[in-house]
């Protein structure tokens, strides 16, 4: 299983803060989960519809698309940061 | 060590000053940014920020930037203290302190500090305005720019 949380614009357009998914069959990296997330569901398709302004995060740490993933790991999507 | 706090409460900048002095005289000099919450323009007056972020990954990220500027400089001390939830215009919403023996140091590590808090701290800010709509700030080229300064070779090398 996977915990994922989103944030900001990506929480608000997945409509909720975080959800558990089981590790979609094939998928290894963080690109991987994006493209299952985006055919799920019409909020997916619409949170991650702008891939350049998305972020990730694997176990709290920034990570690419290519960013391998296991299960049992903490995914976060959101977009780019703007704190300070 | 640096002192890395997210907290939806009021920082008071005297206090952290006093607390990085405390028990010693080998410091020199602190730099000191404090980050204010714009009003934004008269023609559009914003009534409130809310900053989200990401607990755990946030103070990961901070720790983590604290720690590069001590492996950067010679620092006797950092303190980086974040806000969230909802504040108004005039508001202090980051405090970024570095104490050195010397000047250039402390100001170069203030100034690397803020850089990279902003690309690299997972918060996110929502603005509020008076006729009731809200949306996300979105990330400024700007920002990025200022934080690529301190890639490698970064130019105040010179300061250690």
């Amino acid at each position: 299983m996977l915990k994922i949380l989103y944030f900001a614009s990506l929480r608000e357009r997945m409509g909720r803060p975080e959800e558990d998914v089981s590790l979609p069959p094939g998928a290894g990296t963080v690109g991987d989960l994006i493209a299952h997330l985006t055919a799920r569901d019409p909020a997916g398709a619409a949170a991650f519809a702008h891939p350049a302004l998305v972020r990730a995060a694997v176990n709290q740490e920034f990570a690419t698309n290519a960013a391998p993933i296991r299960d049992g790991d903490e995914i976060a999507f959101f977009p780019p940061v703007t704190g300070g | 060590m640096a002192t890395i706090r997210v907290q939806s409460e009021p920082f008071d900048t005297g206090l952290e000053l006093a607390r990085l002095l405390a028990g010693r005289v080998d410091v020199g000099g602190i730099g000191a940014f404090v980050g204010v919450v714009r009003g934004a323009s008269a023609a559009d007056p914003l009534q409130a920020l809310t900053l989200e972020h990401y607990p755990g990954m946030t103070e990961r990220a901070l720790s983590s930037i604290a720690a590069e500027a001590e492996s950067r400089w010679n620092l006797l001390g950092c303190t980086v203290i974040h806000r969230y939830g909802r504040l108004v215009p005039g508001d202090p919403i980051v405090l970024v302190l570095a104490a050195s023996a010397h000047r250039e140091p402390a100001l170069a590590a203030t100034s690397f500090l803020i850089d990279w808090l902003k690309t690299r701290a997972p918060f996110w800010k929502q603005e509020q305005h008076r006729d009731g709509s809200a949306h996300w700030v979105e990330a400024r080229a700007d920002d990025d720019a200022a934080a690529a300064r301190w890639d490698p070779p970064f130019p105040a090398a010179h300061a250690r």
